[in-house]
């Protein structure tokens, strides 16, 4: 029982090293002024968190699994036990997810050291204050013990994305897209929020572990859960960036690189999935959500998937592959094998924070995002060699870990015969190879488009940070393939040489169009022009989006605004007009002549004389 | 005489005071015609205490002419005074607290 106890210290200790960071910037204002100081406080404490994270790790894995693995406080005292409590929950799930969170945000935080070294010091201490938070609450909601927790820590994930996408709040874009993903995951919080409210009144807990005793227990009311568990999907919907509310992530990248590397990439949208994973013991008892969650989950891949192939800027083509990745991950939780997504999760939150920050390195080099406006890198592998890792990763090459997880997932699709979904999914597998390599031979092997000098000097700290990142892929994808049996009895034998072809038919088209020239894309294009028009124009659902948000919420706005100005404002300026014109009149009565005053005082002597009179008689 | 006739006396004086109140525009008459208000209360009051046989309204009224008089001293002062700032004793011009 030691270790136990010693592992939640830990995890407390983790959780609450970055938070002392973030306090410390954000009250310390010298310390925030100063950029060194700052980001060494930053670093310091994220890197003794990671060390943290990697203790408990195996300090808790060889925990029973029938033990409560939450250590709670009770929060909000009511009669009959507390009514929410807040605590840590150290099992594996959270903490795996506990050393990607410590890991990536610990290199990217290094990575940013060098990438953000023209910032004004004053904002770069900003930068790593709203780090250490994002790093707290992150930690924070994978070691919730309970939902409210988990909501809470939700929110203030949301916040530090909000913060970060629109750190240079003075570019109009950015402030937009900050505003954009702020809106846009809250339609799905809503949804969160009524769900844990209503799981809440028919159980009368937010805990977990005692939802899933009560679970297994059968003494759960399994009939209201599916309008409730559908609600708790819409949440994970908004941050996961699924269908129809992916629209805030391509937008996101308007933050810097090294955030949308960290957030909008490798953790904060893993948060939803990792919801899904959480909560699957409860997820179980609604097949319909489940079915609803794995064909949103394929159709956001294979969407997301085909406006990466036709979009022009880096950074944009990676958001959109995260999207369609997290659509891999949800359909996987939605096809009942939530571990497969959640193993894909933990491989894809590396390479794609490799992808992102070795785009970065692409941006620095290049000045600009515009894949047209790259090429001719082949003589640089210091650059080039990382991505391709991480590309070949996400593409489904072996041995490295994408391919792996994402056969898992498709293994999973067919072991419960989901046909439709899986189709899907493999259809975006070869899409995925393709405009990934569309990229590398675009923005590397392509011919140099600018003249001059212009290749710009890549501090030594970003390659470092690129090259670790690509040595724990390719470690991770070699301890998958020798150690772990690659999960092997779980799909049919034709499948890994299926998933195989489709990613070599990917790089091959993309080799011939963009490399080769043997297939002019215009044409592709051309064949595929109903499909091409749509994607290049998002499908319509930003302009959508867009349309109901001015029709709707600033139409709403604008009737709010009308009744506060004309009905609120005008009964009171009415009022007032009207008290102001009566004594305006009433004063006439003041005619100052003091026989008036007497006539007035006669007559009403005369009238109580008569009044008496009467009353008398 | 029964004590109607001095009542009757009375209620005729004070109207003609009060009309006099009314009607006259000089501050000097609206004087007047207080004055004349005023001792209608007077024979008033002594009217009941001749007729009640008590002494208290004898008193009383000697109270009020003393009162009376340093009231027209006042009353006169004050129109003495608002003639020479106003050059005028006319009610009708005297309409500082028009509202």
């Amino acid at each position: 029982m030691t270790g136990r106890v010693g592992a939640d210290d830990l995890a407390l200790l983790v959780l609450g090293l970055p938070f002392a960071s973030f306090l410390l910037l954000a009250l310390v204002r010298p310390l925030r002024r100063s950029a060194p100081a700052a980001a060494v406080v930053s670093i310091a404490a994220i890197a003794l968190a990671f060390v943290g994270a990697y203790l408990t790790l195996q300090w808790s894995v060889h925990r029973a699994a029938a033990v409560n693995p939450s250590t709670t406080w009770s929060w909000i005292p009511a009669d009959g036990g507390p009514m929410a409590t807040v605590g840590v929950m150290v099992d594996e799930l959270s903490m795996l997810m506990l050393l990607l969170v410590t890991l990536v945000s610990l290199l990217v935080q290094v990575y940013s050291w060098a990438y953000l070294a023209d910032e004004p010091r004053s904002s770069l201490g900003r930068y790593y204050a709203y780090h250490s938070l994002f790093a707290f609450s992150m930690l924070g909601l994978v070691l919730s013990p309970t939902f409210l927790q988990m909501f809470i820590f939700w929110e203030l994930v949301g916040l530090c994305s909000y913060l970060l996408i629109g750190f240079w709040y003075d570019r109009p874009a950015a402030a937009r897209a900050a505003v954009k993903a702020f809106w846009i995951t809250k339609l799905g919080d809503l949804g969160f929020v009524a769900g844990i409210v209503m799981l809440w009144s028919v159980t009368g807990t937010f805990d977990f572990w005692t939802l899933f005793t009560m679970g297994s227990m059968g003494t759960l009311p399994v009939e209201a859960l599916p309008p409730i568990m559908f609600l708790i999907y819409l949440g994970a919907v908004g941050k996961s960036a699924q269908f129809p509310l992916h629209v805030w992530l391509p937008d996101a990248m308007e933050g810097p690189t090294p955030v949308s590397a960290l957030i909008h990439a490798a953790t904060m949208v893993t948060a939803g999935v990792f919801l899904v994973t959480r909560a699957f013991p409860l997820f179980r008892f609604a097949p319909d959500v489940l079915t609803l969650m794995a064909w949103v989950g394929a159709f956001t891949a294979l969407l997301a998937a085909s406006m990466a192939c036709v979009e022009g800027d880096i950074k944009r083509v990676l958001a959109y592959s995260t999207i369609s990745q997290l659509g891999y991950m949800m359909a996987a939780a939605g096809a009942g094998s939530p571990e497969a997504g959640f193993l894909h999760l933990l491989t894809h939150g590396v390479f794609k924070a490799l992808l992102f920050l070795g785009a970065g390195v692409v941006i620095h080099v290049f000045h600009t995002n515009d894949l047209f406006r790259m090429g001719g890198l082949r003589g640089q592998p210091v650059v080039w060699l990382p991505f391709v890792v991480a590309t070949l990763a996400l593409a489904g090459v072996p041995p490295l870990p994408g391919f792996f997880t994402k056969e898992a997932i498709l293994a999973g699709m067919l072991e419960v015969h989901r046909w439709g979904p899986f189709t899907l999914l493999a259809v975006t597998a070869f899409l995925t190879a393709f405009y990934m390599f569309r990229v590398v031979f675009l923005t590397f092997f392509g011919r140099p488009h600018h003249s001059g000098p212009a290749h710009h000097h890549v501090p030594w700290l970003m390659h470092a940070v690129c090259w670790a990142l690509a040595a724990l892929t390719l470690a991770r994808g070699l301890q998958v393939a020798f150690f772990s049996g690659h999960h092997a009895g779980e799909g049919p034998d034709w499948l890994p040489a299926f998933s195989l072809t489709l990613a070599g038919a990917g790089i091959l088209l993309a080799w011939a169009m963009y490399q080769r020239a043997l297939v002019d894309p215009a044409r592709v294009a051309a064949v595929l022009r109903p499909i091409d028009w749509m994607a290049r124009r998002r499908y319509g659902l930003d302009a959508l989006f867009a349309g109901l948000y001015r029709a709707i919420l600033l139409g709403f706005a604008r009737l709010i605004g009308w009744i506060d100005r004309y009905l609120v404002d005008g009964v009171l300026n009415a009022l007032s007009a009207w008290t102001l014109r009566a004594g305006d009149r009433l004063r006439r009565l003041q005619s100052g002549q003091p026989q008036d005053y007497v006539y007035g005082v006669a007559f009403g002597a005369l009238l109580l004389f008569v009044l008496a009179q009467w009353r008398l008689r | 005489m029964p004590l109607g006739a001095y009542l009757t006396l009375a209620a005729l004086v004070f109207a003609i005071g009060l009309f006099g109140v009314l009607t006259r525009r000089n501050a000097v008459g609206i004087l007047l015609g207080i004055e004349l208000m005023l001792n209608a209360v007077n024979i008033n009051l002594v009217a009941f205490a001749r007729f009640h046989a008590d002494l208290a309204g004898i008193l009383f009224t000697l109270f009020t002419i003393s009162i009376t008089v340093a009231e027209v001293a006042v009353g006169l002062a004050i129109v003495i005074v608002i003639f020479r700032v106003r050059r005028t004793v006319e009610a009708d011009h005297l309409d500082l607290l028009r509202g």
